[in-house]
């Protein structure tokens, strides 16, 4: 059985930027074998969830304004599958870190992680959110989010225009369609 | 002024007088609220502008901006300085402006002065486990001092104010909340506290008892990066304070520049800013009433107001190249010429603007649920408006005339005519109302310029490297939320020896205490909405 291709609707493959990474990791996946029954299940979940990822309604500053002009009229995240923010944490399937995250927002914001429902992914959206941004030698400024965060993808931009939001989400998208969904904990207990 | 002089030397004899960009008075901390208690209650100078902490050196000082509400352009500047840098204290003025409260509070977070007798002496906007005063100018910024900690710690109960007695101080706990107290936390994530602000609030059933708001989880320090910068760098941080007005900030930091520097502006940038600004506003505004009525339900409203908001930031975006944050102003006038469409894309979006206008009154202004909700809710008075030094249209909807562009107008704003929107009630539908009526003003300003953008250059030609002349500047604009301020104080470098920004949503979180207390907390989302504050603003 082959492992499904990299590609969602709206946008094509050629479009997106960054394939390599991708298709070394179906590669990967491809040489570990994918049982039939598996990976057609894997498909149909993996279908449902990449077009219904519900982010966490955060935004600590400046770029927390386009991530809201990305849910409103003009760009309407709806439209990919990003349908609703969701207020809590446990109904959220991505977190969108739009903003600077300070000393004292750091543990709020581990905490929020923590809080969200297995799988989860986090998009780092802003420079502030990926390197601490203009603030970066500011004495309580946190350096990126993935100091303490496992980053899924990297927005860049001071704000990201709207679009470059909608992108990396998408490839948030494409990132969950190919991912090994059942039984993925087995495979790892055994690997170890 | 003159005759102020007399009376200020009367009452403190060897006090330092001089006739700088406002008049300035050097008094030695015990004397210092002598002279308040005369400024505050004889002379009128009931408005706290600004409270910067400073150091001097040898020396941590504090500088207090004061203004009249009878005519906002009247201003004194009060300093004083302690030399015990171990201890250093100062006097509270917080019982005579309510706004020094929190501003104190910020004085202690960054240089460690403690405010005798001040009510509440705790941190603002950094940890109690902080080490160190990280604007003082001995700070060594290193991270081994100050790691970063995720471990989340228990919020404290208590506080602590220190009173005089005898020759000693005396350190006072006391408790934030009562025994039986039901404590809620709203934030600091909540969409409805419009960033990352912190509320326990008191409750007895449903009814608020007592809010204490909690800031910093968006510090940035920005005032302390400010001073490792040139001026020209320093720019960036303004848009990136309240990006809901970052045209409005740059031009007001930008102005404190040029005016040290003795750089003139030429007129057409002047319009150009003027109109930029206003665009801005109106942006403000939209973002204002949208986040308000989706705070309450109306997500409708919401979709509408982001809809029109986006046909000024496409005209931004032409000229500019940014979208919310431009970089627009520089030091001298603008980045850019505007761009040809810029005109009548402008013209294009009045009539679009007044348009949206009707709509959004017939949409929302006369729901019932709506004028339930607002009508007599978080009424600010206008006695508790000026002691929380409150500034801008929530000020302007309990009768208190502030707006700097006709007090004290900059740019090109002497040259149009438009009114000052003023209401008497105080409550949250007249700061909604306001809003709206001040984009309405705002087109009548921008309609008076579009067509008359003189020719010329749009920026001045300045020196490759910025010193100001030794001294220091202040400048106040009016930003959306209110009265926005810079202060520098230049030792003749390139750099600012102390760079601080007045904020005014500080005053307008500081108030929501007394303005909430007896309301429901279902309402407390609702003021906190017509209020409108913007929480990195507050932090920088
Ligand atoms: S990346 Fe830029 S726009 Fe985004 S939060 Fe940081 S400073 Fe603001």
């Amino acid at each position: 059985m082959e492992v499904k291709d990299i590609k969602i609707k709206g946008i094509s493959y050629d479009e997106f930027k960054d394939n390599d990474s991708l298709e070394k990791y179906v590669e990967e996946l491809r040489a570990n074998g994918v049982g039939i029954i598996t990976g057609v299940l894997d498909d149909i979940i993996n279908w449902g969830r990449s077009n219904s990822l519900w982010p966490l309604t955060f935004a600590t500053s400046c770029c927390g304004i386009e991530f809201m002009a990305v849910g409103a009229a003009r760009y309407d995240f709806a439209r990919f599958g990003f349908e609703v923010t969701r207020n809590s944490p446990r109904q959220a399937d991505v977190i969108i870190v739009a903003g600077t995250i300070v000393d004292k927002m750091a543990p709020v914001l581990k905490r929020l992680y923590d809080q969200m429902a297995e799988p989860k992914y986090v998009i780092a959206m802003g420079s502030c959110a990926i390197s601490g941004g203009p603030f970066c030698n500011s004495y309580c400024v946190v350096n990126g989010v993935d100091e303490f965060l496992p980053v899924d993808v990297y927005v860049p931009g001071c704000p990201p225009k709207p679009e470059a939001l909608l992108y990396g989400m998408m490839q948030l998208q494409r990132k969950v369609k190919m991912e090994r969904f059942m039984f993925k904990d087995k495979e790892v207990k055994e690997n170890e | 002024m003159e005759n102020i002089k007399e009376l200020i030397l009367a009452k403190v004899s060897d006090a330092v007088i001089e006739d700088k960009q406002y008049l300035t008075v050097t008094v030695k901390p015990e004397d210092l609220r002598t002279l308040a208690k005369m400024l505050r209650y004889d002379e009128g100078f009931d408005y706290l502008i600004q409270l910067t902490g400073v150091d001097y050196g040898d020396s941590l000082g504090v500088v207090y901006l004061l203004a009249k509400s009878e005519d906002m352009a009247v201003c004194i500047v009060i300093k004083t300085a302690t030399a015990d840098k171990e201890n250093p204290t100062l006097p509270t003025v917080s019982d005579m402006w309510k706004a020094a409260n929190w501003n104190e509070r910020e004085v202690y977070d960054y240089f460690g002065v403690i405010f005798i007798n001040h009510p509440d002496m705790r941190h603002l906007f950094l940890t109690e486990r902080w080490k160190g005063y990280p604007l003082r100018k001995d700070y060594d910024a290193g991270r081994d001092v100050n790691p970063l900690d995720l471990k989340s710690y228990d919020m404290s109960d208590t506080t602590v104010s220190y009173v005089s007695e005898g020759d000693g101080i005396k350190k006072i706990e006391k408790n934030l909340f009562e025994e039986e107290d039901y404590v809620v936390n709203i934030g600091p994530q909540h969409p409805a506290t419009h960033g990352v602000l912190h509320f326990r609030t008191a409750l007895d059933g449903e009814i608020i008892k007592k809010i204490d708001a909690n800031c910093g989880y968006i510090h940035r320090g920005v005032e302390k990066l400010c001073e490792g910068l040139t001026y020209p760098q320093s720019l960036h941080f303004t848009d990136r304070l309240d990006y809901l007005c970052a045209h409005i900030y740059r031009h007001g930091l930008c102005m404190c520049v040029e005016k040290a520097a003795g750089i003139e502006v030429p007129e057409r940038a002047e319009v150009i800013r003027t109109i930029m600004d206003e665009l801005q506003r109106i942006d403000s505004h939209l973002i204002a009433w949208s986040c308000m009525c989706q705070d309450m339900s109306a997500l409708t409203a919401f979709i509408y107001g982001m809809r029109d908001r986006e046909k000024i930031l496409d005209i931004f975006e032409e000229t500019g190249g940014g979208r919310l944050i431009q970089n627009y102003n520089v030091i001298g006038g603008v980045m850019a010429d505007i761009h040809p469409n810029f005109v009548q894309r402008v013209k294009d979006f009045i009539p679009v603007m007044r348009k949206g206008l009707k709509e959004y009154h017939q949409l929302y202004t006369g729901n019932v649920i709506a004028r339930e909700r607002m009508i007599g809710v978080g009424v600010m008075s206008k006695e508790t408006a000026i002691a929380y030094g409150v500034t801008g249209p929530s000020a302007r909807a309990s009768g208190i005339h502030c707006d700097l562009r006709k007090m004290a107008p900059y740019a090109a704003y002497d040259k149009v005519e438009f009114k000052e929107i003023i209401r008497m009630e105080g409550d949250s539908m007249a700061r909604y109302m306001n809003r709206l009526d001040e984009i309405e003003e705002s087109l009548h300003i921008i309609e008076q310029l579009i067509d008359n953008i003189p020719e010329g250059d749009f920026c001045a030609k300045t020196k490759a490297i910025i010193k100001l002349p030794e001294g220091e500047y202040f400048q106040r604009v009016e930003g959306g939320r209110g009265e926005w301020g810079v202060y520098i104080l230049s030792k003749g470098d390139k750099t600012p020896y102390r760079m601080k920004f007045r904020s005014p949503c500080m005053t307008l979180v500081n108030a929501m205490d007394t303005i909430s207390r007896g309301g429901k907390i279902a309402d407390l989302i609702t003021i906190g909405g017509s209020m409108d504050y913007i929480i990195p603003d507050i932090d920088r």
